[in-house]
């Protein structure tokens, strides 16, 4: 544990979580500063990130002043575009769906912050994220759920190696957002008012696919949607707008529920079928992060989140070549979606984080599409 | 609860100054005693009145000038403000001029303001060239100017590096033209003397609160004859200028403020030009790779600027700041804005230098002490952004 006299800097953006930790590390006579970072918005809509309104940023400002800590501003717009936004776009012109949560944390507060904490003199950067980190003697740290499991955050975390989580702390994931919203009551501590969103911060409020149609000229590409036998039951009018998973918005009528099953690029065609086919066993995940730098040589059992909401499901990891891992579910499992991170947990413990690769299904045979396939 | 760390010296009077004790005795009975409305009839507006009129009168002494040539403004953005578009509008009603000329080291109240007159208002907009320490040459001036030139606007002495411009030079060639001269002066008249018909000005923006003075009161000297249009309109107050009521306990505390600066200029400088040289050749001395900018000699008396090579600017005040030094990068209107400042740029600069720049101000109340503090921590500081940023 940090010694006392330590400084630490806090990532703030004058939401009750964010205050709250800031609070308790300055309650524990530790030397903090209060940091924000300036985000990428879409030109037009300046400042409007959800991350650093300039409502928020006031508030931020006002709980560093009534904590009586330093606090300052850091921009981040070109680096948070180049990397995240671009990852963002990037991902559904190749047909995933990502989640650029993981690459901000892994990227912007994780290295590019880090970075700048550590370079005002701090030892630790600390967030406002509901997790924990144990940081054990050995040296090591480990990264572990929150105490809150409807709160957990440790899925977007995954993304750390020793190197960043050494230097973190997540001083609200002891707590319930019960416990968090009462301090915050308790301290008095100017709070934005705003409800946990899971809109993506740069969206500013507009939905994504309207976001990409503005911001990648080479996404609204139209194709076929059809059957896995091949068989040709519409249109679709982008692979980017749909979700695997995705039953509403397909306009087709069928008697039973038709999902979309899977994006193929090579004929940017969009499989539909049943909720049966929906259903798998298995995945493969690549761009693996075992968080404590060692890649077990064995299978072994574990439980698995295929996104940030879903519930923990049991199952094999084999790793494999190329750093990547195979899971085998214990049950068929809904909603695996390329792009999105699989998790691996040991009891409370975060073990590895894959990006979700897309599924091996051989492309059903079909009668070639030129208009839509031969693009660059 | 005190702050473990957070900056206990001030080395940013540049950027504004503490209100002095005894120009906040001299606006205490006119927040609750004498509150009349100036413009009333009564005696209570009569008592106002006559302390608006006798600010009026001390600030028109000062810089030798007619009291009726003073308009109160609430700061000296304001002030910039009224100076160029009033000027503008004025200057293309009466005589169909619609040519601006500008230095490109202007405050933004002059810049913003210059470029509006562009983008929304069809004025053309030309910038002078500047030396290497950011002055405006009077020869360019006389080269650019033209029949049609509506207004001409220098700043008296620069807000990030301090140099001090030839005002007195460019507003003759000015006058020759009949070309309203406009200088922001907010930094200047904190320190030099002001003489307006010297300095052959026709505009002059003043802000109190960088002399001691309280923020949001300013004054524009306007010289009797020079057409400008009002740009807050309302009641007839300051001459149909400037509409409002008039911010009387403000007012009056501007004015004793620059009646203590002028009293006190020299004893001021003498004290604090030392400290700042000494400042200066320490710090040219102890960093590796580090250029005084601005003017050696013709540089504001409390002003030392620097810019420091592969030093990011914005946190270096960071680690001052944590380290208990209030300094700034420059402008403070500024501050975090990761692009190198309109200044660094005229004068000249490459990126790797202009980004990593330091502002130190001092004031008044600047010790000999704080200097050494400074001086000592300074050059540690600049290592370690140096270090972290080449990782």
């Amino acid at each position: 544990m940090p010694k006392k006299e330590t400084k630490i800097v806090v990532a703030m953006s004058g939401g009750v979580d964010s205050s709250v930790a800031a609070a308790l590390l300055v309650e524990q006579d530790y030397e903090v500063i209060g940091i924000m970072l300036r985000l990428w918005s879409e030109p037009g809509l300046e400042t409007s990130n959800r991350c650093c309104t300039p409502a928020s940023l006031a508030i931020a400002k006002q709980v560093a002043e009534q904590l009586c800590i330093p606090f300052y501003v850091i921009d981040a717009k070109d680096i948070f575009r180049d990397v995240v936004v671009q990852y963002f776009i990037d991902g559904y012109a190749q047909g995933l769906t990502p989640n650029p949560c993981l690459i901000c944390n892994k990227q912007i507060r994780w290295e590019f912050l880090l970075n700048k904490a550590l370079s005002l003199g701090a030892e630790y950067l600390a967030t406002g994220h509901y997790a924990r980190v144990d940081h054990i003697r050995s040296g090591k740290a480990r990264l572990l759920q929150a105490v809150d499991k409807s709160k957990d955050q440790s899925y977007v975390l995954g993304v750390l190696n020793q190197g960043q989580l050494k230097h973190a702390l997540f001083p609200v994931g002891i707590l319930t957002k019960k416990e968090v919203r009462k301090l915050a009551q308790k301290d008095n501590l100017a709070i934005a008012n705003t409800k946990d969103s899971q809109d993506l911060c740069f969206l500013a409020g507009s939905d994504y696919g309207s976001f990409l149609r503005r911001n990648s000229s080479c996404i609204e590409k139209p194709g076929p949607i059809m059957m896995r036998d091949g068989k040709v039951v519409g249109r679709h009018t982008g692979l980017a707008f749909y979700t695997i998973g995705q039953r509403k918005r397909l306009g087709i009528s069928s008697p039973n529920p038709l999902y979309v099953l899977e994006k193929v690029m090579v004929n940017n065609s969009l499989i539909i079928g049943s909720s049966e086919e929906l259903g798998r066993r298995e995945l493969v995940a690549g761009r693996v992060n075992w968080v404590s730098g060692n890649t077990p040589e064995k299978p072994f059992k574990a439980k698995i989140k295929i996104r940030y909401k879903a519930p923990l499901v049991p199952g094999e990891v084999t790793p494999i070549e190329n750093n990547r891992f195979i899971v085998k579910f214990e049950k068929t499992l809904r909603g695996i979606t390329p792009g999105q991170a699989a998790v691996i947990y040991k009891g409370e413990e975060v073990v590895a984080s894959g990006i979700i690769e897309v599924e091996h299904i051989p492309a059903p045979e079909v009668i070639p599409i030129k208009l839509s396939s031969e693009e660059p | 609860m005190i702050s473990k760390f957070s900056s206990k010296i001030y080395l940013d009077y540049a950027a504004t100054t503490p209100v002095d004790e005894r120009v906040l005795e001299t606006m205490a009975p006119y927040f609750i005693e004498h509150f009349g409305n100036p413009s009333s009839i009564h005696k209570f507006g009569q008592k106002t009145d006559a302390a608006v009129e006798k600010s009026r009168r001390t600030m028109a002494e000062i810089i030798n000038c007619l009291p009726g040539e003073i308009i109160f403004t609430s700061c000296g953005s304001e002030s910039d403000n009224l100076a160029l578009r009033g000027a503008a509008h004025a200057a293309r009603k009466f005589r169909n001029a619609n040519h601006i000329l500008i230095s490109p080291v202007e405050h933004p109240a002059v810049t913003n303001t210059a470029n509006q007159l562009f983008k929304e208002f069809g004025f053309d907009l030309e910038y002078l060239p500047v030396n290497e320490f950011g002055q405006v040459s009077p020869v360019d001036v006389a080269d650019k100017i033209r029949k049609d030139t509506a207004v001409v606007s220098v700043v008296h002495a620069n807000n990030e590096i301090g140099s001090v411009n030839p005002i007195s030079d460019i507003g003759q060639i000015c006058a020759d033209y009949d070309v309203p001269f406009h200088t922001d002066s907010v930094q200047a008249a904190a320190h030099l003397p002001i003489d307006v018909k010297k300095l052959n000005v026709d505009l002059m923006a003043f802000g109190a609160h960088k002399f001691y003075g309280p923020k949001g009161i300013g004054a524009l000297y306007k010289r009797k004859g020079t057409d400008i249009l009002p740009t807050q309109t309302g009641g007839g107050q300051e001459f149909g200028l400037r509409a409002g009521t008039s911010n009387v306990a403000y007012i009056v505390g501007q004015a004793e403020a620059f009646r203590l600066a002028e009293d006190e200029r020299e004893a001021r400088h003498d004290k604090m030009i030392p400290m700042r040289d000494h400042l200066i050749s320490q710090v040219l001395e102890s960093i590796p790779d580090t250029k005084l900018t601005g003017h050696p000699t013709e540089r504001l008396p409390n002003n030392a600027s620097f810019v420091f090579r592969g030093v990011d600017g914005n946190e270096l005040l960071m680690l001052l700041d944590v380290e208990g030094f209030a300094c700034s990068s420059g402008s403070a209107c500024k501050t975090g804005n990761p692009e190198p400042s309109d200044v660094t740029k005229a004068i000249g600069l490459s990126e790797d230098w202009a980004l990593g720049s330091l502002r130190v101000s001092l004031g008044k109340s600047t010790t000999k002490d704080e200097i050494s503090k400074f001086i000592e921590i300074l050059p540690k500081v600049v290592a370690r952004n140096r270090s972290t940023r080449s990782k």
